[in-house]
């Protein structure tokens, strides 16, 4: 089973320093970079996934992986990106590729598609998984468009990932439940918190991490033309950016339970929302 | 002059139109009378006709296009693919759809294929200078932006609440028409669909949203609060750790993880307001929190904080709701 997992670095959002700068960037020095919270659902995902299959061949132990089993991390990101990754490869994944380059500073939705087209057009692998969206503004949208662009089935939004004799099974969430879905492998799924909690690192994982390869590449290791990426050839662009309206002042009721009760109500009313 | 702007019309379980698609019409309507050009509904499905003739009390003009394959398949790709050979004929300048599970598949794969920019997640739209004006919220509403596109296209995805949908005077056309053209993605099979006892309303699209957490002590302690939802006109919400606990489905919860809602009202008890969960609900309307703890983070940013036992305040307000209702 070789399972490629995308990953993006993101600030940390228990820092409560997320930050946008005024150019509408995410302001990188503000706050530590993390793995975004779905793509750590997607790693663990595919961690279980390679012990399954190794222990069906007899490899139960991962950090033996050899080419069969394998879980490559790939991460589109500022250099400051790269100790996400290293926690990444701590909790268990193989190798990482990291692209980098200074073009890249602003670029949309729709580089960032291209680039992480680019990389896997040079990996194998059964499955691609990403995160259902991140938290620093992803929209959901950057696993449908890769996988549109390699032609990859696409399952999102997946709570359970099941592969079969060449076969993927998901559990895809909906509004009001789930449905079912089956393609052929190699496919990409977009993951869920529903897939389960991620493991923390062993300290024989986080030993492991310090040798094994974070791949750096250029855009013109990818043979995209820099021109093409980067803010002057985005799509979009920020215009203002501003703090939102302030609340005004909790208002703190300590009365009984029915007495706070009535005033709840007449409070309510008096802003229609009953 | 722009091109046309259209709206992808979702259809639910039931055939019918999902409510942020008639929220994403009234968004492309707007739009369009600013660009002087027509709005145009497009609804894709096995059988379009009910979710067609909803969408087009909402714009002037739809097209109801008949694709036998969604009923077995996963929608987002295959609706994709349609439209964005629809849209590769017509040339329209913006394509709006919900910010739901449906709408980013739709949006993410029609954006590659026509190698369109995204303006994801708008929590309104307007115009400005010769196009759309698209304010998001960064950071679950820490921070608000305003961005536009670059050159005249674009797809917009909206948020559930964002706009508040209003229907013509007079409803639009519907014009019928078959798929056509191969399919060239791969396609995925739906082998079951599987309907939980979780709310039949999408907890995104709700204006009454009675969420509970920790505090709510067990299953038993949601039935509580499923009551006092349907008093309010509501449905249940959760944070994580009444998830994790096994309380109620994952579906129905709110935060960094889970969903990000913007309802009218949001009812927390017995949340302490952890950063996770916070960025999922700070922004909507009115936010009333129970909770026994005083200084509970949820205190700085709740517009009433009761101090007291969630179950004793929650059988209270019950209590009030009824014998105001009379
Ligand atoms: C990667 C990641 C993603 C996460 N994503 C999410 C997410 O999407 N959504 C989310 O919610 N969380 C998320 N979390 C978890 C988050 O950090 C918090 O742990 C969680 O929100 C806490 O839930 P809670 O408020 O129900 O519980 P607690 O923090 O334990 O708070 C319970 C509150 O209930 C009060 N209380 C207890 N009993 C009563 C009573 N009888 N009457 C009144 N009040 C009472 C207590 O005073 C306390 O304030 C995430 C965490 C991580 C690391
Ligand atoms: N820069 C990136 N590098 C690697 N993976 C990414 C990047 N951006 C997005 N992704 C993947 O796509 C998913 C959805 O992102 P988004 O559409 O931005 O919400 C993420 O959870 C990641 O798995």
């Amino acid at each position: 089973m070789r399972i490629v997992v995308l990953t993006k670095p993101v600030p940390d959002p228990a820092s409560g320093q997320e930050r946008l700068g005024p150019d509408g960037r995410v302001d990188r020095a503000a706050a530590p970079a993390v793995v975004n919270g779905n793509d750590e659902y997607a790693l663990e995902a595919a961690l279980k996934l390679v012990e399954a299959a190794g222990e069906g061949d007899g490899h139960a132990d991962n950090a033996h992986a050899d080419n069969a089993h394998e879980i490559v991390l790939v991460a589109m990101t500022p250099a400051n990106g790269r100790d996400a990754l290293r926690k990444g490869l701590a909790m268990g994944a193989h190798r990482a590729i990291q692209v980098t380059d200074p073009a890249l500073a602003g670029s949309d939705w729709l580089a960032t598609v291209r680039v992480l087209e680019a990389v896997l057009r040079d990996l194998e692998y059964d499955l691609v998984l990403a995160g259902a969206d991140t938290s620093d503004g992803g929209g959901g949208v950057v696993g449908a468009g890769v996988a549109a662009r390699l032609g990859l089935p696409y399952l999102s939004y997946a709570a359970t990932i099941e592969p079969s004799n060449g076969r993927v099974r998901v559990n895809r969430l909906t509004a009001t439940g789930h449905e079912v879905l089956e393609a052929e492998m190699p496919a990409l799924v977009t993951c869920t918190q529903a897939l389960g909690a991620p493991r923390y690192p062993s300290l024989k994982g986080i030993m492991a991490a310090r040798s094994k390869e974070i791949a750096v590449r250029a855009l013109a290791d990818l043979g995209i033309e820099p021109a093409s990426v980067g803010a002057h050839a985005a799509g979009t662009a920020v215009l203002e950016v501003r703090p939102p309206a302030e609340r005004g002042a909790t208002r703190v009721l300590r009365e009984p339970p029915d007495e706070a009760a009535r005033e709840l109500v007449a409070f309510l009313a008096e802003r229609r929302l009953i | 002059m722009a091109g046309a702007v259209w709206v992808h019309g979702e259809v639910a379980a039931d055939g019918s139109l999902a409510r942020i698609s008639t929220e994403a019409a009234t968004a492309a309507r707007a739009l369009a009378a600013e660009a002087g050009s027509d709005a145009v509904g497009v609804v894709i499905s096995a059988d379009p006709a009910r979710a067609a003739t909803e969408l087009a009390r909402f714009v002037p003009r739809v097209l109801a296009v008949t694709e036998p394959l969604t009923a077995d398949h996963a929608a987002g790709a295959i609706i994709a693919q349609r439209l964005a050979s629809l849209a590769q004929a017509d040339a329209p300048s913006f394509i709006l759809t919900g910010a739901g599970p449906e709408g980013r598949d739709v949006g993410g794969v029609v954006g590659a294929l026509l190698e369109l920019p995204l303006l994801v997640n708008a929590t309104s739209v307007g115009w400005g200078d010769g196009g759309p004006r698209v304010d998001q919220s960064a950071f679950g509403g820490k921070q608000l932006t305003t961005s536009h596109f670059a050159r005249d296209r674009g797809i917009i995805t909206v948020r559930a609440n964002a706009v508040d949908a209003v229907p013509l005077d007079q409803p639009g056309t519907v014009e019928q028409t078959e798929a056509t053209g191969e399919l060239h993605l791969p396609s995925v099979s739906v082998v079951d669909r599987v309907a939980s006892q979780a709310a039949a309303t999408s907890i995104e699209e709700a204006r009454v949203i009675v969420a509970g957490g920790r505090g709510v002590g067990g299953a038993e302690g949601f039935a509580l609060l499923e009551e006092l939802a349907q008093a309010l006109g509501g449905v249940v919400g959760a944070t994580r750790a009444a998830v994790d606990a096994g309380w109620i489905p994952y579906a129905l919860q709110i935060g960094q993880t889970g969903k990000i809602v913007k309802p009218q009202l949001y009812l927390a008890l017995g949340i302490s307001g952890a950063i996770q969960h916070k960025v999922g609900m700070q922004t909507a309307g009115t936010i009333v929190a129970v909770n026994r703890d005083p200084d509970a983070p949820i205190a700085e940013f709740a517009d009433v904080l009761v101090v007291g036992d969630l179950a004793e305040v929650a059988r209270a307000l019950l209590a009030a709701l009824r014998a105001r209702a009379g």
